[in-house]
This record gives C-alpha cells, sequence and structure tokens, in this order.
C-alpha cells in the first residue's frame, strides 16, 4: 500500500516537470517529435530507476552522520560525510550512465540503438541528480520504496515529455502569434498544463485529510447534542418540581 | 568600459538580451522557474550561479589542453560539484534559513544546463580571460531572468519586495489594500514560473523580430 501510493504520488503529484521543474532543458529541446521523445522519456526511466536506489545505499551507508559507523565499527560513528553527497551522487549518476551504455550495447543492440543517442545527454539532465537528491531530502526509508520512487518520477516525466511533444506536433497547424512561435508557446502550454496537474494534488493526501476533519466535526457536534440534552431534562425537571 | 575592448564588452553584454542564455539559448530553465516565488531566493541564486559559472570557466579553461576528450563530461561534473559544494557550505554557514528554503535546488546548480553548455561551447576553446567574461555575461544573463520573474512573482503574490510591505499590509488594510487589491496567491504556484518566462519571451521576441523562430 505504502509503495502504490508513493508509486502515483511521484508520478501526478510530485511530477518531476509540472511540479518541481527537474528536466527542462532537455524537456524543451527533445520535445519536437514524438519518436524522439519516447526514446528519451524511456531511457530517463531506465536511468532513475538504477541511480536512485544506488544513491539509496551510498546514502545510508557512507553519507549520512553517523553512517560509516553502522558497518565499520564505533569509532567512525562521530564522521558526518553528508557534505560530500553532491559530489557522490554525481559521480555515481555519470558512472551507471557510461555502465548501462556498455551493458545495454553488449547484451540489447537494438534498445541501444534506440536509447543510443541519448544516453550521455541524460548524465547533465536534471532530473536524475534531482531524483536522488529529493530522495536525500525527502528521507525515504527503505531500499524498496526508493526504487519505487525513481520509478515513478522516470514515468512521470516520461508522461510530461510524451504529452508536450504530442501537443506541438499539431500545435504546428495552428495560427500562434509570430512572437510567441516556438519556445514561447511551449512555455505556456507547459504551465497550463501544471495548472491541470495540480489537481491531482487532492488524490491521495488532500481527500483523507478533508474526510477525517469532517468526522471530527461530526463527533464534536454529537458531544453537543447530547449537552444539551442534559440541559434540557434539567430544564424540565425544574419546572416539574416548580 | 575602458578596461574591455570592444569584443570582450561584446561577451558580457550579448547574454544579457539577444544571446540571453534562458529565452535563446534554453539553457538553465529548471531552477530558474523553481525557486522564483521570492525575490531574495532569486538574487542568491544568481550571485551563487555567478560564482560557479565564473571561477569553473576559469578553472576549465586552464586545464582545457590536458583534459583527455573521452572523460571531459565526467571532469567537467567534478570542477562543478566542487564549486557548488563550497556555494552550498558557504550558504549553510551563513544564512541556514535560506539554505533550506532552496534546498536541493543549490545541488541542482551541478546540472544546471548554462553551466555545462558554455563549457562545452566557450571555456573548452577559448582562454582564460575571454572564458572570464563569457561566464559571467553568462550568469549575468541568467539572473536577470531570475530577478524579473522573482520581482513580479513576489509582488503580485505576497504584495512583498525582499520581505518588506511595499504594497501596505493586507490584513490592517492600509496601502492599496484599503482601496479593496488583493493578493494574487496563484502567483506563488509553480505553473505562474511558467507562464511569466513565456511572457518575456513574447515580449522580447516582439521587441526583436529577428529572435522569431518558425515553429
Amino acid at each position: 500500500m505504502e509503495h502504490l501510493e508513493l508509486f502515483f504520488k511521484s508520478i501526478f503529484i510530485d511530477n518531476m516537470v509540472f511540479a518541481t521543474f527537474l528536466g527542462m532543458c532537455s524537456y524543451l529541446a527533445v520535445s519536437k517529435k514524438v519518436s524522439t521523445a519516447v526514446g528519451l522519456g524511456a531511457a530517463v526511466i531506465f536511468v532513475l530507476v538504477v541511480t536512485v536506489p544506488v544513491n539509496w545505499l551510498l546514502d545510508q551507508y557512507i553519507l549520512q552522520p553517523g553512517a560509516l559507523g553502522r558497518w565499520l565499527g564505533e569509532e567512525y560513528a562521530s564522521y558526518d560525510l553528508s557534505f560530500l553527497s553532491f559530489i557522490m551522487f554525481i559521480a555515481t549518476i555519470a558512472t551507471m550512465v557510461q555502465l548501462v551504455e556498455i551493458v545495454v550495447e553488449k547484451f540489447s543492440p537494438s534498445l541501444y540503438n534506440s536509447l543510443g543517442i541519448f544516453l550521455p545527454l541524460i548524465a547533465v539532465n536534471c532530473a536524475i541528480l534531482g531524483g536522488s537528491l529529493f530522495m536525500q531530502s525527502r528521507e525515504i526509508p527503505t531500499i524498496g520504496l526508493s526504487f519505487v520512487y525513481g520509478l515513478g518520477s522516470g514515468i512521470g516525466w516520461f508522461l510530461a515529455i510524451l504529452a508536450i511533444a504530442a501537443i506541438r506536433e499539431k500545435i504546428r497547424y495552428s495560427n500562434v502569434p509570430p512572437a510567441l512561435r516556438g519556445l514561447g508557446i511551449t512555455f505556456i502550454i507547459t504551465g497550463l498544463m501544471a495548472i491541470g496537474f495540480m489537481s491531482f494534488g487532492g488524490m491521495l493526501t488532500g481527500g483523507d485529510d478533508e474526510a477525517k476533519e469532517e468526522t471530527k466535526a461530526a463527533v464534536i457536534e454529537n458531544v453537543e447534542e447530547k449537552k444539551d440534552d442534559k440541559k434540557e431534562i434539567a430544564d424540565n425537571t425544574i419546572k416539574a418540581v416548580e | 568600459m575602458g578596461l574591455l575592448s570592444k569584443k570582450d564588452s561584446k561577451l558580457i553584454l550579448d547574454p544579457l538580451a539577444d544571446n540571453n542564455p534562458i529565452t535563446i539559448q534554453v539553457l538553465g530553465i529548471c531552477s530558474a522557474l523553481a525557486i522564483t516565488a521570492q525575490l531574495k531566493a532569486s538574487i542568491v541564486m544568481t550571485i551563487s550561479v555567478l560564482f560557479v559559472m565564473g571561477v569553473g570557466n576559469v578553472v576549465i579553461s586552464l586545464i582545457r589542453n590536458i583534459i583527455p576528450s573521452k572523460i571531459r563530461i565526467i571532469v567537467q561534473l567534478t570542477v562543478v560539484a566542487a564549486l557548488v559544494i563550497i556555494v552550498d557550505q558557504v550558504l549553510k554557514a551563513f544564512s541556514y534559513q535560506l539554505s533550506k528554503e532552496l534546498g536541493a535546488f543549490i545541488g541542482l546548480i551541478i546540472t544546471n544546463c548554462i553551466i555545462m553548455g558554455r563549457f562545452e561551447a566557450f571555456a573548452l576553446g577559448n582562454g582564460l580571460w575571454r572564458s572570464f567574461l563569457d561566464g559571467i555575461g553568462n550568469a549575468l544573463g541568467y539572473g536577470v531572468i531570475l530577478i524579473i520573474v522573482g520581482f513580479f512573482r513576489e509582488l503580485l503574490g505576497s504584495g512583498t519586495l525582499l520581505g518588506f510591505k511595499v504594497l501596505g499590509d493586507p490584513i490592517a488594510k492600509t496601502g492599496v489594500y484599503a482601496y479593496g487589491y488583493e493578493n494574487n496567491g496563484f502567483m506563488l504556484l509553480a505553473p505562474m514560473a511558467l507562464i511569466v518566462v513565456g511572457i518575456i519571451i513574447w515580449v522580447q521576441r516582439s521587441r526583436n523580430k529577428a529572435l522569431i523562430e518558425d515553429h
């Protein structure tokens, strides 16, 4: 349940592009055609799924304050290496991307041909580093959840770039004001899509909170009604005595 | 600009308008949008990028002849990451509150495409002084857009600038609020950043027809 919740939350509510603006550069640059957008989106999912859990392990066992003490013994427990996290994460990402490229080339040449051009681009995609940094700052507790988080964020990014590429292919036939053509209109469409995605905000958390508040209010009302009843009874008895 | 030759001053002035990294080169959008709900955060981000770009361009330009071209991306990332760690630690030491607010976005300067883009396009092929000027120029061009967006979002969204209530007090109904003006809270939300940048691009391209794209 926890996994499912995080999965949908990272696709829709915390969507990489629409809520945190990560990976905007490649999102704007590679969204002119649907086919290339699909290729880049798939590569992003792939790399996020690999790098977020790896960086989770690094964070838990090397970088966090006191993490070294867990497996090297008590004398290392006072080390705090968290200031190194940027350089560790980016190094992991750069090497993982290189590694993934080599492995994919060896075992699945057809996948390599479709992803190949995009893989080097991805090392400097902010969505990838952002995935790891948000994983760290949101303190995701288990490696399973970090895997789900990587997968969900990747799919969210894929959805966003697919949608904008489809819209950009069609908007070519519309009469856009000349100064807005290209980049300008893409920004405004993305803004409108982000407003649309905000409506997912109530899907998991908002709805629950409201329901809880309603039951609370109902309970309070009940208590008050009972008090009123008691008062009436008291009043009646007083009248009866009189 | 007595200090700079005409060619050098072009390096600084071009990115401010006609070759702006955000609106024309489409680099460094991510952080430009995410942290501009307040003017103060925009200014701090500009200064951080100014530092990282200026120093980073110099370093890359110094070692440009000894980097093997196959691993140059990793070398570049390492240089930027080291500089960003300095920025992050300084911010944590002197302005902890702000560094909490900016959160992961300081770290994301590493993958800010402006920096990698300028390293690749300029610092790898040019000398020290020119690379430095190019770095400063592009960081300033980035900062100009950030500060414009931050200015409008904070002014219209919460009625303040750098935390000062320039439009009067919304609760005590002073200043413009006395005439029934309301803050537009929507400006603080993420989508409006995109739309504000879209409008800036619109204004810029209507003033300079040469920049218009054909779809």
